[in-house]
């Protein structure tokens, strides 16, 4: 009996196989195409139509776009009462990315590097469990766990320590009434939201950093000090930007936690969702949406300057 | 002489007090100063382990480790004059060669003008002065270990350890780095310590050995020692191609009733014995053929040079050995 050297397609499903086999490229093109015209046209396409809205301007006695190239829209931005609402939102975004690489980093760093097993899981479930559940939820708990009358004031009060929360609020600026209406509340609460967009890409970027190079610092006659600054850092640093590009752009795109929690001062979001239903100007709407656009490619070129994509 | 590196019965215990695993368990041992010292033994004898104490990454369980007659058994690893070529070669991926290199001496505070400099030297001793500004990944992987060489050296340590060291490099130029490590330790007059699970580096590079098994030391001598009169079953097994001839056949061919090893190269095809079998396997090797004997119940080897007549695969064979060759084993 002889056996063939080549076994005869069965059907269709079988030179359809074959096909892809001798032309990978096809299969490719094939898989490629949904996911790009998704991402093309309705993702960046839309994109392109924010962009062109806030090069428009706004009629101010009929409210009609004015569908003409002008630069009018973005002058306004620089309005004082504009302008401080950009400078609000950058400094608390800026702030709250800091806030949370500082309290990320030994979460991340235990995590990668001790963590195993069965803690590992802990340490995962501890991330993302709060991401599971309502964001407005958590927002209005919050509220209440920073409100006059709530869990922090009661807590400072059985302990003996009103004194140093009152403190704490009479700072000028950041204080206030109570922590549910300063800006020391807001960004307790915007940390608390996006600290896991932190500690996730920190902890792989340190878990990439090899035992031994830590251990060859040391072997050098490095302290911990300076192989945290001259090794782990430098090699961690893709993860950490990655993670404060999440944290700032969230910040900076939020429209609910400033809303509930703070002092009603106007945020980049919430100028955005006011400009685009109430007010109907839309032209001044898109033109606040580059903005946090422009800050991230800033932030992403000074970024590269300093040599955080040097280790990828 | 001062003793550059020595153990106290040292222990490191790994996991649970009541079950532990003993990695290193009571070991006593001296390096000499200025010695090129080799540590063999397959993988989980203990061997990294130990030298992993002597650069402050791990903390004996028990026991006292002396550097230079100085206890640094609590002393954390940047604070040792001991340094170590990774087994990986960890080299800073974010930094150029040069300042890889420098790293000591720049977590120490030297400036950047005299630091550069020292760096240079050192490339130039490990034959890459033309290196100094490429990036690690840009490099082979001889060319990395060079640099882990003199990232080491630079620091001028009285201790250099070497964790397998050439364990990545091909064939040929795992030879030539033999030969250099060699040349450059004679000339530094540093004291080496290298781990290695290649039997044939630490018998050619080492001026003493120490062999490990189960974390703990099987045999501690000269290379000539080491294969010539191994003590136990297990280090003429796992040193060299040596025959290990259980208590019976050594009897049998006059010596007392022990474990003895016989090796292959001393053995000669005699038709008058006394090791008589039947040939079940040859090897041809280049320089002699090796050639395997069923005796009873043992396998024993022996080296025909090439140019002698070699038995058939299946042929009954008889082998004599020189007077002297058969070493009986104080040890198990």
């Amino acid at each position: 009996m002889t056996v063939p050297a080549i076994f005869a397609a069965r059907g269709s499903a079988d030179r359809l196989t074959g096909l892809f086999w001798r032309r990978p490229r096809l299969l490719l093109v094939l898989l490629l195409t949904p996911p790009l015209l998704w991402l093309g046209v309705v993702y960046l396409g839309s994109l392109a139509t924010l962009l062109l809205q806030s090069f428009y301007s706004i009629d101010e006695f009929s409210g009609v776009v004015v569908p003409e190239f002008t630069l009018k829209t973005y002058a306004e931005l620089l309005r004082p009462a504009n302008f401080d609402v950009i400078l609000r939102t950058v400094v608390m975004s800026a702030a709250v990315t800091l806030g949370c690489a500082v309290l990320s980093f030994p979460i991340a760093y235990f995590a990668a590097r001790y963590a195993k097993g069965r803690w590992k899981a802990v340490f995962y479930l501890g991330v993302m469990l709060p991401l599971w559940s309502s964001y407005l939820v958590k927002v209005y708990a919050w509220k209440l766990i920073l409100a006059k009358e709530g869990i922090i004031t009661w807590a400072a009060s059985a302990t003996h320590t009103t004194a140093a929360l009152d403190a704490l609020l009479a700072l000028p600026v950041i204080g206030g009434n109570s922590l549910s209406t300063s800006y020391l509340g807001m960004f307790a609460v915007f940390v608390y939201v996006w600290i896991p967009y932190m500690i996730l890409p920190m902890q792989a970027a340190l878990e990439r950093v090899p035992t031994s190079m830590i251990e060859a610092s040391a072997d050098l006659g490095a302290t911990r000090a300076q192989t945290f600054r001259t090794v782990i850092l430098p090699l961690a640093l893709p993860g950490v930007v990655a993670g404060s590009i999440f944290t700032f752009s969230l910040t900076m795109g939020d429209y609910i936690i400033p809303q509930i929690v703070g002092n009603s001062a106007n945020f980049i979001g919430m100028a955005v969702y006011q400009l685009q239903g109430t007010a109907g100007n839309i032209p001044l709407a898109a033109a606040f949406a580059v903005v946090p656009i422009v800050i991230m490619l800033i932030y992403l070129g000074l970024a590269k300057r300093m040599g955080a994509f040097d280790a990828l | 002489m001062t003793a550059a590196v020595e153990f106290a019965c040292v222990s490191r215990h790994f996991g649970p007090v009541t079950a532990p695993i003993k990695a290193v368990d009571g070991v006593d041992l001296t390096i000499a100063e200025g010695a090129f010292f080799a540590m063999l033994g397959p993988s989980g004898s203990g061997k990294t382990t130990c030298l992993r104490l002597i650069s402050g990454f791990e903390t004996p369980t028990s026991g006292q480790i002396r550097i230079f007659g100085q206890d640094v058994s609590q002393t954390p690893p940047h604070l040792r004059n001991v340094n170590t070529v990774f087994q990986d070669y960890a080299l800073f991926p974010h930094m150029n060669v040069r300042d890889n290199v420098a790293y000591g001496l720049m977590v120490k505070g030297m400036g950047r003008a005299a630091r550069y400099g020292r760096a240079d030297e050192m490339l130039s001793l490990v034959k890459l002065d033309e290196y100094g500004d490429r990036k690690p990944g840009q490099l082979s992987g001889g060319q990395r270990q060079r640099v882990a060489l003199a990232r080491a050296l630079v620091n001028e340590p009285r201790v250099l350890l070497l964790d397998e060291p050439l364990g990545a490099l091909d064939l040929k130029l795992r030879e030539a780095m033999q030969d250099e490590l060699k040349a450059l330790q004679k000339r530094l007059g540093i004291t080496f310590v290298f781990v290695t699970h290649d039997q044939h580096e630490a018998l050619s590079m080492a001026d003493s050995l120490a062999v490990f098994n189960d974390g703990r030391i099987a045999q501690i001598g000269t290379p000539e020692q080491i294969y010539a009169q191994p003590r136990t079953r297990f280090v003429a097994d796992f040193v060299g191609s040596s025959n290990v001839l259980p208590p019976a056949m050594t009897a049998a061919l006059g010596g007392p009733a022990k474990w003895a090893s016989l090796r292959p190269e001393s053995m000669y095809l005699s038709a008058s014995g006394p090791i008589s079998g039947t040939v079940t396997a040859l090897r041809y090797l280049g320089s002699g053929t090796r050639v395997v004997l069923r005796v009873g119940e043992a396998d024993v080897a022996a080296l025909v040079p090439t140019g002698a007549p070699v038995p058939q695969i299946g042929s009954a064979s008889a082998f004599a050995f020189a007077p002297g060759a058969l070493h009986v084993m104080e040890g198990e």
